[in-house]
């Protein structure tokens, strides 16, 4: 098959990201990568861009840097989508942004789920407060339960304007694994389906005699291991919790499948971040083999805070060579004594500088770009698109739009 | 020199101001488990690695721990995955060596149940019906206890022997630690712990935990570039570690590039004082331009560039001073063109001794 176009083999394909962000199938975007790529920002830009074509976004974001938060308008942690004024009215759409709170959103299923004192017991275990707010992990659970809001909120059936959102943002919590939001569920599953839990509730389903009579070999050693670990007082409050629970788990389980079914559909698209060094670029390459391994639909890559000039001709090399004829011809000057005016050696001087600057650059930029390419020769089916790096940090309305050009102009 | 963060840490460092600086300089003459966290992609394997070959010179043995099943340690010595198993993995100046430890909870849990409960049967019980994958995968929070449990463990140790004053079995322990963003919940999780257990033995080890993690045997220095969202996370967390009582160490600003151009001449360029004429005449004499040309698109650029560089140092020299005005000890790290390797390990390890921390 001979390669099409004046493309180089290794080029990338082009991400066209507005073509996605118009398509009226596209109902949800996830964006994921390690930490520190810049998906906060590029979620908040591809919302700001989509809403000004027309479309009704509503943008979850998790831990977003607080100056970002407040460029959306989400001075507080409410975990309620607010309006963002002044974005997309012109074009038809519009945007709605929130913060995820995980410790509320685990509040609403519990009472979603369970009878009110059954809620009320559950807030009261001394587990819950703990594992609602402090753990680590419970953000993943959380993120896929409101993700599953919202969308169940966007697809309601309506038609008179009841029906708030066409298009779901997601921005992914920042885990020691990026892809942990898709694996909990699936964990959590195992885990209702496992052995463990029918251990740990039999003693409150004391009622069911034939089913204790089976298991209670089992139940006596395990949970007689577990008060010699935990202590008594200690494995009575995880039975009751995880009793209390119980129901709240079942609701949960069968939303978290319902989601996860949701993000292999056809209206979702997977962005992976990335910025052009190796580490990101190799958990870059990880997340594209998982999605694809899990079937996930993925849109591309974005590569982010990517090195440009506008004098790509003048090569670090060649930079280099001149830095080096410049300083040569001055030390020369000294030497011989032909004593150039003041001016002849500072303005070299400079040029020099200049040249010096331009070839740190440069060198950069090549190797940037031989990161990129080679990821392209390994993932020659991923589009890229690559958005230029900026001097300072976007932090207001003002420099998500320009993220968004850059996005929307597919290299 | 800032005030000495231990201050700030209440039933921590209980040693004098002259004790703190040492004899040899050191930031933490007491610190024997240096915690390296920073926001993703500033760095933080890569320096704690260097502090571990740092501290290992002069004939230390320093055991270098990984908690997030990266194999970050693995790539950057060019070696292969880690095992869950302490193993040498450097041999560093004066007979000192470091040696490397991945963390998996699943391990540490059973190598726990088997060291602390004698659990033979109902161990594997435990196994079978799931409570051992639900204690490390499903059960939030477990994870962290045992990775800090494991951390501790090897603080604690004594090199095998007989008598209570045998030496420790590490000079020193650093542990690659979650980033910012989840510093404080990882390293608070036994406190949290002891909120729910109160008595027997998950509270009495919580409490050694914390114990430790509040001494001044424990320091936790944060990496951070000089760009506005990782020092904004760094403030964020000192504010959480001190709030939580977890001992501050310093301030690691990483990946600070050469100053390219005096600061003089960029004045001069970016002011126009020497023009653009001058800048011309000198890439013509550099044959970057040709004589009959008229070059201005490539002096544009260049300004341009210049001007860039010029807007990124003054933010950064913002940012440097607002990680300063935190008090905490800053230690700098350059950026290395080549990114690292063995000899550039060396390099960072030369710079984190020069500046106190090793």
């Amino acid at each position: 098959m001979s390669a099409g176009g004046d493309r180089a083999p290794d080029d990338a394909e082009p991400l066209p990201v507005d073509a996605l962000l118009d398509d009226r199938q596209t109902s949800i975007l996830v964006c994921c990568g390690s930490g520190g790529v810049g998906k906060t920002t590029t979620a908040a830009a591809l919302a700001v861009r989509a809403a000004e074509r027309g479309r009704r976004v509503v943008v979850l974001t998790i831990d977003p840097a607080r100056r970002l938060a407040q460029s959306l308008g989400l001075a507080e942690l409410d975990n309620t989508p607010r309006r963002v004024e002044g974005v997309g009215a012109e074009a038809g759409g519009s945007l709605d942004a929130m913060m995820l709170d995980m410790k509320r959103t685990f509040d609403d299923v519990v009472e979603a789920h369970a009878s009110p004192e059954r809620a009320r017991a559950i807030f009261e275990n001394p587990f819950y407060e703990v594992m609602s707010s402090s753990f680590s992990g419970t953000s993943e659970y959380m993120a896929m339960e409101k993700l599953g809001q919202l969308r169940a909120r966007a697809s309601a059936p309506g038609g008179d304007g009841s029906e708030p959102w066409d298009l779901v943002v997601v921005d992914t919590p920042p885990s020691r694994s990026a892809l942990d939001f898709l694996d909990a569920p699936r964990r959590l599953s195992s885990f209702l389906d496992g052995r463990l839990i029918r251990v740990l509730l039999a003693p409150a389903r004391a009622g069911g005699r034939a089913y204790a009579r089976v298991v209670s070999g089992a139940v006596s050693s395990v949970t007689g291991a577990m008060a010699r670990i935990l202590g008594a007082q200690f494995l009575d409050d995880l039975q009751a919790f995880v009793a209390g629970l119980d129901a709240v788990f079942g609701g949960f389980r069968e939303r978290a499948e319902t989601t996860y079914a949701m993000l292999s559909g056809p209206g979702t698209a997977f962005l992976v971040v990335a910025t052009p060094d190796e580490d990101a670029l190799r958990e870059a390459a990880y997340f594209v083999q998982r999605l694809s391994a899990e079937r996930m639909p993925l849109a591309g890559l974005v590569l982010n805070r990517v090195q440009t000039t506008s004098l790509p001709r003048l090569s670090a090399e060649r930079s280099w060579a001149a830095v080096v004829h410049l300083e040569d011809r001055a030390e020369d000057d000294e030497e011989d004594g032909t004593a150039p005016e003041a001016l002849a050696r500072g303005e070299h001087a400079l040029t020099a500088g200049l040249l010096r600057l331009h070839a740190a650059r440069m060198l950069r930029l090549e190797r940037e770009q031989e990161l990129a390419a080679r990821f392209s020769r390994d993932h020659p089916e991923v589009p890229v698109v690559q958005v230029p790096a900026r001097p300072r940090d976007v932090h207001d309305l003002a420099g998500l739009r320009a993220v968004g050009e850059d996005l929307g102009r597919a290299r | 020199m800032p005030p000495a963060p231990a201050a700030a840490v209440p039933g921590g460092d209980q040693r004098t101001a002259d004790e703190r600086a040492g004899e040899d300089g050191l930031l933490f003459p007491a610190t024997r488990l240096h915690v390296v966290t920073g926001k993703g992609g500033t760095g933080k394997t890569t320096t704690a690695a260097a502090l571990a070959v740092a501290l290992s010179r002069g004939g230390r043995r320093v055991l270098l721990c990984e908690v997030e099943d990266r194999q970050g340690i693995a790539r950057l010595f060019g070696i292969p995955p880690l095992p869950y198993e302490e193993r040498t993995i450097a041999a560093t100046a004066g007979g000192g060596e470091v040696l490397a430890l991945a963390v998996e909870p699943r391990a540490a849990l059973l190598e726990y149940l088997t060291l602390f409960y004698k659990l033979g049967r109902a161990g594997r019980a435990l196994d079978k019906v799931g409570a051992i994958d639900f204690a490390t995968t499903v059960a939030p929070g477990v994870r962290d206890v045992l990775l800090t449990g494991k951390v501790y463990e090897a603080v604690r140790r004594r090199r095998p022997g007989r008598g209570a004053e045998r030496p420790p079995a590490y000079d020193a322990v650093v542990l690659d630690a979650p980033p910012t963003g989840r510093i404080g919940r990882f390293l608070n999780v036994n406190s949290e712990v002891s909120g729910i257990a109160r008595v027997g033995p998950v509270a009495s080890q919580a409490e050694s935990v914390m114990r430790v993690l509040r001494s001044a045997e424990t320091r936790v220095h944060l990496v951070t570039l000089l760009e506005e969202m990782p020092v904004q996370e760094t403030l964020d967390a000192v504010a959480e570690l001190e709030a939580v009582g977890l001992p501050v160490g310093a301030v690691v600003v990483d990946q600070i590039r050469g100053d390219t151009l005096p600061v003089q001449l960029l004045d001069d360029a970016l002011s126009g004082r020497v023009p653009a004429s001058a800048v011309r005449e000198g890439l013509v004499e550099a044959r970057v331009v040709r004589p009959d040309a008229s070059g201005a698109s490539v002096v544009e650029g260049l300004l341009a560039e210049a001007g860039e560089h010029d807007e990124r140092l003054a933010l950064q020299e913002r940012e440097h001073e607002t990680l300063a005005a935190t008090g905490r000890p800053l230690v700098e790290l350059p950026l290395l063109p080549g990114g690292v390797d063995h000899r550039g390990l060396e390099v960072l390890a030369d710079r984190l001794t020069a500046q106190g921390l090793a």
